[in-house]
């Protein structure tokens, strides 16, 4: 069994930390909150303008923004921090992480919690209840499981988008934005009727980034839309795959980064 | 004249030593650039042919020239200025022989004038070659389009460099940032253009300085805005670009006589 009580000592003590200046907590949390609610202003000024769009109404729409929120704040929550990767490796106080008996990536991801992405997050189960209350939903069980089912693949995805592009840090440091483009890029697209995406940028978001499985084909699912080609209904039961093939790249990404990391000669 | 000339060289010269950043900046942009426009065009076809002036082709040019001018003008805000005030290095500003703000001006223009060549103009490039663009209708809308971008490089600047400069009577200015950034984008129309907003939301754009950051470029570049109309929006610009300037020197002078460093 591993014991986990370092991981816990240093969570706790971030947590500690961050909750020692309030003033700066609260901006921060209202600043997340503010994130959020511009996010979905864009939803919302859309469907000012439209009735449907990519095949979802305005609720549909604003089932899968909660949906892809929820998860993409948790995960960045939880390894967001990973995102400053380059900082440490440029400064070399990653070598510190290296010569300690835990494993480097279970290390780097109880380093940090930003707790301030909850303002972002509740925003988001604000509008998935919404949502929810909205829509003309047949409740069963296997709906509740694939809701459940879903936030939980969701988060795995993300947080492996983070962990493999903490992996990619390795390579290009100078280029960190490079790995943007399908962190903040997946969690955008992820919020997206895919039905919007021509075919080619559609299966890449489902099948290479899979970000569709995040939001999308579970609320195709739940409110029982037709599915089509790309999006049949039950490719929605397929989000706990799609997160296993994530997490199965994302593994690689960080053996190959942290192996080829020579130290900084510090 | 020449110093200010020497000094945006400066800043061109700083930001093109990280070449890969840009390159990788350039990539991200187009990725948002994608979606984005995905996006947008399916509204536009749902809701018909066009919404608030915007056809398909327009609103391509709209987002493409928008992720292209996204390194460019400064949308988000810069800390530099906040952190010398906070650490009292501002002081060496001060005794330099320059004005200060011009200072940081001259080399806000050289940082954009790098980013719009070497991680807007790919972006705006693959854009094209993807999409139907509108191009801009005229020889005047290019050269005035260009003129409004570089006007909306300085409001951006004048304005991220007065949130900066609150900084001597409150030292932390990280949440006054937060609130700039997260308005910023949305109110200069990065998202959705601003002619999509409900009537409210729209009047209250426009009473800000936000659209003269990149709405209003995008708006004569994307030829949504032609003939006798860009010379207006251009004064609006104009005026933004000159009372944001002022209040900054306002704002530096009494702030200067505020400052006490602490040491020697």
């Amino acid at each position: 069994m591993v014991d986990l009580t370092p991981y816990r000592a240093i969570l706790r003590s971030r947590i500690r930390a961050q909750l020692q200046y309030r003033t700066s907590f609260v901006t921060d949390i209202l600043g997340t909150v503010g994130v959020g609610l511009t996010e979905l202003a864009e939803v919302w000024v859309i469907f000012h303008n439209v009735d449907v769009l990519g095949g979802l109404d305005f609720t549909a729409a604003l089932l899968v923004f909660a949906l892809s929120n929820i998860c993409f704040s948790i995960a960045d929550m939880v390894v967001g921090h990973l995102d400053q990767l380059p900082t440490y490796i440029r400064a070399g106080t990653i070598d510190a992480f290296y010569v300690r008996p835990l494993p480097l990536l279970a290390q780097f991801m109880s380093s940090e919690i930003s707790l301030r992405r909850i303002g972002r997050l509740t925003v988001a189960i604000i509008v998935l209840a919404i949502a929810l209350a909205r829509a003309e939903i047949a409740w069963d069980t296997a709906t509740v499981v694939l809701l459940i089912l879903s936030v939980l693949s969701g988060t795995a995805i993300f947080s492996a988008l983070f962990t493999a592009a903490g992996g990619l840090q390795f390579f290009v440091v100078d280029g960190a934005e490079f790995t943007n483009a399908f962190t903040y890029g997946g969690s955008y697209a992820a919020q997206q009727p895919q039905r919007v995406f021509p075919d080619p940028l559609r299966i890449f978001w489902t099948f290479v980034v899979p970000t569709a499985f995040v939001a999308y084909l579970p609320a195709v699912a739940i409110l029982d839309l037709p599915g089509n080609v790309l999006a049949p209904t039950w490719l929605a039961w397929c989000t706990p795959l799609a997160a296993v093939f994530a997490w199965v790249v994302a593994g690689s990404c960080w053996r190959a980064g942290t192996r080829r990391y020579q130290g900084a000669g510090g | 004249m020449r110093t200010f000339a020497l000094l945006v060289r400066a800043g061109f010269r700083r930001h093109s030593t990280y070449r890969l950043a840009l390159l990788a900046g350039m990539t991200t942009n187009s990725v948002f650039g994608l979606i984005r426009a995905s996006v947008l065009v399916a509204a536009v076809t749902a809701a018909g042919t066009q919404i608030g002036g915007y056809d398909a082709p327009k609103v391509l040019a709209f987002v493409w020239w928008g992720q292209a001018l996204l390194g460019a003008v400064n949308l988000w805000g810069f800390q530099e200025v906040g952190d010398r005030v906070r650490t009292g290095d501002i002081a060496i500003d001060f005794l330099r022989p320059l004005n200060p703000q011009l200072t940081y001006l001259a080399g806000d223009l050289g940082r954009a004038g790098i980013n719009l060549i070497l991680r807007g103009a790919p972006a705006l490039l693959i854009g094209a070659l993807l999409y139907d663009l509108a191009a801009p209708p005229g020889l005047d809308s290019w050269v005035l389009g260009l003129v409004s971008v570089v006007i909306a490089v300085v409001v951006a600047f004048a304005a991220s460099f007065i949130v900066n400069l609150l900084a001597f009577w409150v030292i932390e200015v990280r949440g006054i940032r937060l609130v700039w950034m997260i308005t910023s984008g949305f109110l200069c129309g990065l998202y959705v253009p601003i002619p999509w907003f409900p009537d409210w939301l729209r009047t209250l754009a426009q009473w800000t300085p936000f659209p003269a950051m990149l709405q209003n470029p995008l708006d004569i570049l994307s030829g949504r805005v032609d003939g006798g109309a860009i010379w207006m929006t251009l004064a609006g610009q104009l005026a933004w670009g000159a009372v944001l300037i002022v209040v900054g020197q306002v704002v530096l002078h009494r702030g200067r006589r505020r400052l006490e460093v602490q040491g020697g």
